[in-house]
């Protein structure tokens, strides 16, 4: 052992990592870790301890000298231009240095270019003088503010030694009784089990986990929510086609063509495909005279509705209208009264932030029916809310445009003491079902959440390109926990 | 262009502090809404002691209007005036609205003073201050509803304080072809509205007065009539968003309280149906993430050089769907393929331990001409194995695997087979086509380098893209 270490006591051993004792570089040394150690024979207590070591350039100083004192050598009586001093190897460094201990001066009005003289008749290398006894093993002997000086310039630097100390343990014994670690097909064989001793287990470390794939924690909150809107009779919608027409975005749902969501600002548009082509156009026409001039007892808005507005593709916005879609294709026949639901993507051209994305995922519930109430809606909006393990309900009067009433949803947080918009709903209006033909007693009651935010409240993530989109996070999908909703 | 206009005059008003306020607060907000950012009608408020009627809309060369602007030192001429506010945070937005026309409108007074030139600014010489007793109101637009609506507002909203109150003077507007109006219009509306329906939509039961109350708190002035089974209501100027009778339905339902209905459950029976490709995928996922492959979800949008550049081909190959003025490269176009949001996701989680496993069943994006918006989606399967060693036996056993999950045997009649194939993104030698169903359902392979690098990764990796919609 070094001489920097303390006398031991009797009892203890002081294990160091061994290269120190064969006299190499103990940074070179990788750490194995502590010796292996079985509780009851010995008990190993890890310290640390630090000292302060000269790095490479430290080093080359003590052996040529710092670079300002070079750089004084260097300067002849007569001086030295500054450019040839820039060339010399400690040139740059030990210049400034040199020139703020006062070692030098610079004169730049000399004949032939800035030049360097002199300033004092002789130096003192302090700083190799100091380096000189760190390598001696006295760096205790410098100041804290020298330290500090020299391993702001790199010259110096701390190093970290760990040390194992180690006493006799409660078991201890110095002969050595080898220990089973497992049985072998063998020992059951022979029997030869009995007369073993085997290892204890640590049961307080981890087991192996199983090689397993993953599901991603949206799509895993998604499976639930198709489940329990399954579970009330709803009818998956067919919403494959993120590519909607502006027709049945907005227009058929009466929503008017000088909206401001209809804007450049909050909505994709495309350039190729640029325009739908096919419409049913005595639907159309429908929708067009009831935007311009009313109708089916209502007003209209009376503007000049435009086919070339209607006809420019888009990303959908949202996934009415799908629902607008489906609605209409039921109007085509006898009706029957229809649950429906969808969960899937939409887009919006929106500002981006924590928790807002360009694209993200839309859940919509919507049931059409002869003679349903808003209190049908709210009692709908009850159960599916209870499947969710959200009982406590409050509405609160909203404004979409296809909708009349309409409602906003909200549920109260524990965790955040207040009450938290949770949906979105409302009757669709009459002006968007009776141009699909729809029978006039039939009411349509529609509601929609977006998928992130409940898994972003459940999973406990603030960031949702953790979330969704190629930056997840891969070790929050590997340790994701089920997703469990209960009611 | 904006050859309407429609005006009035609030006579004797007296203005606070807090009322001037308002008064420019609310013109802003409906030139931000209904009016669209001013494109659909412009508001003008002026001081009508500082000006003489009859008053003219008309339009001229830029260079022939001169004046004052609001708040200005000088005067300008229009073209200047577009000049000044060029870099002006709120006016800016409007210059294109009149920018490239021949003619700018302009509002003068019987002695050729500017009162305005709209939709960009008033004149100085008018403008109202909280000493302000005469008001002259004028809205220019090109949607006519819209300006009625706007003027009926704005004048509704401040006769409470005239001297006369709740008064607005009229002013009358003569067009070109010699026809006239009179506004404001300040049209009053009676609907009949059956109280049943109201009971009905909502799900309470009111008698008819209690709902005429109630409709009377939401300042809809109603009474019940006929036998009692009926409710007359008034609806005001202010209301322009009572269009239909469930608008009106809406108002009883706030006043009663949203929380004071009762909910009820539809009594609509249905049996529900999954979409078939939906089915499939949950299926299939369960049994991907069995196979000890993870689920990733990467965007729909990405840049050309992703779906194109990056895999060794021009996007006009690709036929996939562009979007109009993205504002990053990142929404340019759809994908048209999954592999490259999985290839990202890799090199966003470089630090993960080796191999990663990953995969994804999600839509892609194509045009379609037969489609009725010319595009559609397809869901496709793509997984991905990355690691020091390419695992190309890795990617091949998991197809073995999907197929045998759909009962699809490894033969050429009746089944799958993998023949080579080439393509930009794979190795070549290292790439084949697999057919089924009678027609070639997708590739895998050995990526390219050049994939590899262009994706910022630098392990060999095997990938697999199908479709599944044929096995439905």
């Amino acid at each position: 052992m070094g001489a920097n270490y303390p006398s031991l006591p009797a009892c203890c051993v002081a294990l160091m990592p061994s290269s120190e004792a064969l006299g190499t570089e103990h940074c070179q040394r990788q750490d194995t870790g502590p010796p292996v150690r079985s509780p009851q024979v010995i008990e190993a207590e890890q310290r640390s301890s630090k000292r302060w070591e000269l790095t490479p350039e430290g080093q080359e100083i003590v052996q040529e000298g710092s670079h300002e004192a070079r750089v004084f050598d260097s300067i002849p009586a007569e001086g030295l231009p500054q450019s040839e001093l820039m060339k010399l190897p400690s040139g740059k460094v030990g210049f400034s240095k040199a020139m703020s201990n006062k070692w030098v001066r610079l004169d730049k009005n000399a004949d032939g270019g800035p030049r360097i003289f002199r300033a004092v008749e002789s130096v003192r290398d302090s700083v190799r003088e100091k380096l000189q006894l760190v390598q001696q093993g006295e760096a205790e002997s410098l100041e804290e503010k020298d330290r500090n000086e020299l391993k702001k310039r790199k010259l110096l630097m701390e190093v970290v030694i760990k040390t194992y100390w180690i006493r006799k343990g409660s078991a201890f014994s110095t002969t050595v009784t080898k220990q089973e670690t497992d049985l072998t097909p063998e020992m059951i064989a022979s029997g030869s089990w009995r007369d073993l001793k085997f290892k204890a287990y640590n049961f307080a470390a981890l087991g192996i986990m199983p090689e397993s794939g993953h599901l991603h924690p949206l799509l895993k909150v998604r499976t639930q929510f198709r489940q329990i809107f399954l579970e009330m009779g709803f009818t998956e919608m067919p919403t494959n086609n993120f590519i909607e027409s502006s027709f049945w975005n907005f227009d058929a749902l009466f929503q008017p063509q000088q909206h401001p969501a209809r804007d450049q600002h909050d909505t994709f548009f495309l350039q190729d495909p640029a325009e739908a082509t096919d419409f049913p156009m005595d639907y159309l026409k429908r929708v067009k005279k009831i935007h311009s001039q009313g109708g089916y007892g209502s007003q209209g808005y009376k503007y000049d509705w435009k086919l070339a507005e209607a006809r420019k593709n888009i990303l959908r916005t949202h996934t009415t209208a799908v629902s607008a879609r489906m609605l209409y294709r039921l109007a085509q026949q006898k009706f029957a009264p229809a649950k429906y639901f969808s969960i899937d993507r939409v887009f919006r051209n929106e500002t981006l932030d924590a928790t807002h994305l360009a694209e993200f995922h839309q859940i919509e519930g919507v049931v059409a029916d002869y003679g349903l109430t808003l209190g049908d809606l709210m009692g709908t909006l009850r159960e599916f809310f209870t499947k969710l393990g959200i009982s406590q309900l409050r509405f609160k009067p909203a404004y979409n445009p296809y909708t009349e009433p309409s409602m906003e949803v909200f549920s109260y947080h524990q965790g955040l003491q207040k009450w938290v918009e949770v949906g979105n709903s409302g009757v669709f209006r009459p002006e968007m079902l009776l141009p699909m033909g729809l029978p006039e007693g039939v009411s349509v009651i529609a509601w929609g959440l977006s998928l992130e935010r409940p898994t972003m409240i459940k999973y406990g993530i603030n960031n949702i390109r953790e979330l969704v989109g190629h930056k997840v996070n891969l070790q929050m999908v590997y340790d994701g926990p089920l997703c469990r909703l209960d009611a | 262009c904006t050859a309407l206009i429609n005006s009035a005059v609030l006579r004797n008003i007296t203005f606070s502090k807090d009322r001037y306020d308002s008064f420019i607060d609310l013109q802003e907000k409906l030139h931000q809404n209904i009016c669209r950012k001013r494109a659909l009608v412009a508001i003008g408020t002026h001081d009508l002691d500082t000006i003489s009627g009859p008053f003219t809309y008309t339009a001229r060369p830029p260079s022939e209007i001169r004046f004052k602007p609001l708040n200005q030192s000088k005067e300008y001429t229009a073209s200047e005036i577009l000049d000044l506010y060029r870099t002006d945070s709120q006016l800016k937005h409007y210059l294109h609205i009149i920018e490239n026309k021949p003619l700018y409108p302009v509002i003068y007074d019987s002695n050729g003073v500017v009162l305005s030139m709209p939709p960009i600014i008033n004149g100085d010489h008018t403008k109202i201050s909280i000493n302000t007793r005469n008001v002259f109101v004028e809205c220019t637009a090109t949607d006519i509803t819209k300006a009625k609506i706007v003027l009926d507002i704005l004048v509704t909203m401040f006769s409470e304080y005239c001297e006369k109150q709740f008064i607005v003077e009229a002013a009358e507007v003569t067009y070109l072809n010699g026809k006239t109006c009179i506004y404001p219009e300040l049209a009053y509306r009676k609907e009949k509205v059956k109280p049943d329906l109201i009971n009905k939509k909502i799900g309470i039961s009111e008698t008819p007065s209690s709902l005429a109350k109630l409709l009377t708190r939401m300042c809809l002035k109603s009474h019940v009539t006929g036998n009692g089974n009926n409710i007359e209501i008034e609806i005001p100027p202010t209301r322009a968003d009572i269009i239909h009778a469930c608008d009106i339905i809406e108002d009883a339902a706030i006043a009663y309280g949203y929380n004071n209905i009762q909910m009820t459950i539809p009594k609509t029976y249905t049996i529900a149906n999954q979409f078939p490709l939906n089915k499939l995928t949950e299926l299939l996922r369960q049994d991907l993430a069995a196979a000890g492959f993870t689920e990733a979800l990467t965007f729909a949008l990405c840049s050309q050089e992703d779906i194109a550049d990056k895999l060794g081909v021009d996007i006009c190959s690709t036929k996939a769907v562009h979007i109009a003025n993205p504002k990053t490269a990142e929404f340019q176009v759809a994908r048209t393929s999954l592999l490259p949001g999985l290839l990202k996701t890799i090199a966003a989680n470089k630090k993960m331990p080796l191999p990663l496993k990953l995969f994804e069943i999600s839509d892609i994006v194509v045009k379609d001409s037969t489609k009725d918006v010319g595009a559609r989606n397809q869901r496709n399967l793509c997984a991905i194995y990355y690691n020091k060693n390419p695992g190309f036996e890795f990617i091949h056993g998991l197809l073995d695997r999907v197929m045998q999950l759909l009962s699809v045997p490894p033969s050429k009649e009746s089944g799958y087979l993998i023949k080579a194939a080439e393509d930009s993104a794979f190795f070549p030698g290292r790439c084949a086509e697999i057919l089924a169903k009678g027609q070639s359902i997708g590739k895998l392979g050995v990526l390219h380098p050049d994939v590899i690098t262009k994706f910022e990764l630098t392990m060999p990796c095997s990938a697999l893209e199908i479709k599944i919609e044929p096995f439905l």
